[in-house]
């Protein structure tokens, strides 16, 4: 664990130096820990892969009561290591048809497999949210199975449709929005990533665990899929 | 009871201090580029700290009182006149039914911040009016619009007459050279003394690519030692170095998560004197340690009992 100011009022809390399972759990951990005891000196938090960024209020603490307060947690949670619980498992609806599967055919070739082998390997995993971030309530979840390891595109598409499901490298991703993106899609799904208006916000937080649940057409136009989401 | 926009100018948004706390979800904070212009302006009209303004870059906007109110303006000098009489920035002015306020277009300074008796009133969006278009979030109709013609900017009218002006010492000269301070953070010891030197003494010029994400800057080149790093939080005032070398100050806008490694942050009261600098303006930086900034914030802060 590594504790460091980055400007007046944020601290970056390190806790690992590769993208892992483990690391992702501690993080995810920490933060609880943080919202629990120290919510009333935080301003925003900022969880990703291996760090948590903390932005903190200076009119109700300095930054050396900060780190002291951070550093007692973290020694504690440290201590009762063996308490670590396992996070909740959001269960993703995903169609992974033609029409919406837009790389398909293109990963199927740079992979060797059948489009029905590649959405069994994609659905046979529970992933770990790893990060938030690109654009709101889009997810970085991983690991995928080392034989859907796929590059980006080499040019990024100008707008994805909203809900579609990514592949590239050794993670995968759903566009909760309508952006610019370079990931491969593989599928649709129908859920909403972000609701604003909803008292959750958002379907995923960071360290939640996420599995796919492929649907037929039928069931994911009863599940309010959309084929024009652009 | 409001302004009704005649002319928005180039970019005109409404901001308070910030849409805080949805940040683990991916969501930016917006709010004022310009914190020392925007803090002063409510603090002179009286209003609560982080009361939603109108920051106005470039000028251009026009604006029709609809009702009698007490105003503010602060930051850039952008030519502002009310029924054509010139109308000074750092000071309040009473504005009458009828009035008519336009902006021209830059004297000194880039941004000028533009409050009222009591606050402009809209709809939050996660608790914020501040105007992010990216997101779609905050704004006039919350769906993060910059201001358009025919908009209208709510308020409750006032006959209160406030004459307040901001004292000499705390009124920056945006002409002059700018020297930022920069805390040494994130993946600053994994630059070379080379690079580290050759960025504290290099002189660099702010290019065309500057908006609210971020202030692209040109110049002497910082060799990183690695192109990517995994994913992390970005602060406020953070300086990225991308492989081209060209440093990146990341300021309101900016995402929330990023790859590209930093060589530190500037505090956000040098990020509000950074931003009332337009393309071919000059930035040198000087290493400085946080208890400084913190020092800084601390002094300002209390200049306004916060």
């Amino acid at each position: 664990m590594k504790l460091e100011s980055v400007n007046e009022n944020t601290l970056l809390i390190s806790l690992g130096d590769e993208i892992c399972d483990e690391v992702a759990q501690r993080v995810r951990q920490v933060l609880d820990g943080i919202r629990g005891e120290l919510a009333p000196f935080v301003i925003d938090l900022v969880p990703s892969y291996t760090s948590i960024l903390l932005s903190f209020d200076l009119r109700r603490v300095d930054r050396l009561g900060m780190f002291s307060r951070l550093q007692a947690l973290i020694q504690r949670l440290e201590q009762a290591e063996a308490s670590l619980e396992d996070a909740r498992e959001v269960v993703v609806p995903v169609y992974y048809g033609e029409e919406v599967a837009l790389d398909m055919a293109e990963i199927c070739q740079h992979l060797g497999l059948s489009a029905d082998e590649v959405i069994a390997l994609h659905s046979s995993v529970s992933y770990r949210v790893y990060a938030i971030g690109f654009s709101p309530g889009f997810a970085f979840l991983g690991n995928t199975d080392p034989r859907l390891s796929m590059p980006r595109k080499s040019t990024p598409r100008l707008k994805v449709p909203r809900g579609s499901l990514g592949i590239a490298d050794n993670q995968t991703a759903i566009y909760p929005s309508v952006t610019p993106g370079g990931w491969q899609l593989i599928g649709r799904t129908p859920a909403q990533m972000i609701d604003w208006n909803s008292r959750s916000l958002a379907l995923m937080e960071v360290g939640d665990r996420v599995r796919f649940e492929p649907v037929s057409r039928q069931e994911y136009l009863s599940l309010g899929g959309q084929f024009d989401e652009l | 009871m409001s302004f009704e926009v005649i002319n928005p100018g180039i970019l005109s948004l409404l901001q308070d201090d910030g849409r805080f706390g949805y940040q683990h979800l991916g969501v930016t904070t917006g709010g004022p580029l310009d914190e020392h212009a925007f803090v002063w302006a409510n603090h002179i009209l009286g209003n609560a700290p982080g009361t939603a303004q109108l920051e106005i870059t470039y000028g251009l906007l026009q604006l029709r009182c609809l009702a009698d109110t007490c105003i503010a303006l602060t930051g850039a000098d952008l030519g502002a006149r009310i029924n054509g009489e010139p109308l000074a920035p750092w000071c309040t002015r009473r504005v009458r039914k009828g009035d008519e306020i336009a902006f021209a277009t830059p004297i000194t300074g880039l941004r000028a911040y533009l409050a009222v008796l009591g606050g402009f009133q809209a709809e939050a969006r996660l608790g914020s009016c501040a105007t992010v278009f990216r997101e779609g979030l905050g704004g006039v109709a919350g769906d993060g619009a910059k201001l358009k013609v025919g908009d209208i900017l709510r308020f409750e009218p006032s006959r209160t007459a406030i004459d307040a002006r901001v004292p000499g010492w705390a009124i920056p000269d945006y002409d002059s050279p700018l020297e930022l301070g920069v805390m040494p953070g994130y993946q600053h010891d994994e630059f070379d003394i080379v690079q580290r030197t050759k960025f504290f003494s290099a002189s660099y010029k702010v290019s065309q690519n500057m908006d609210r994400m971020g202030y692209r800057l040109s110049g002497d080149a910082i060799q990183p030692r690695r192109n990517g790093i995994i994913s992390e939080g970005i602060a406020f005032g953070a300086i990225q170095i991308p492989s081209d070398g060209q440093p990146i100050v990341l300021l309101r806008d900016r995402q929330t998560i990023g790859g590209y490694p930093k060589i530190g942050c500037i505090s956000a009261l040098g990020a509000a004197q950074l931003a009332q600098r337009g393309p071919g303006a000059r930035v040198r930086f000087r290493p400085m340690d946080v208890s400084e900034a913190e020092a800084q914030r601390m002094i300002f802060n209390h200049n306004f009992g916060l």
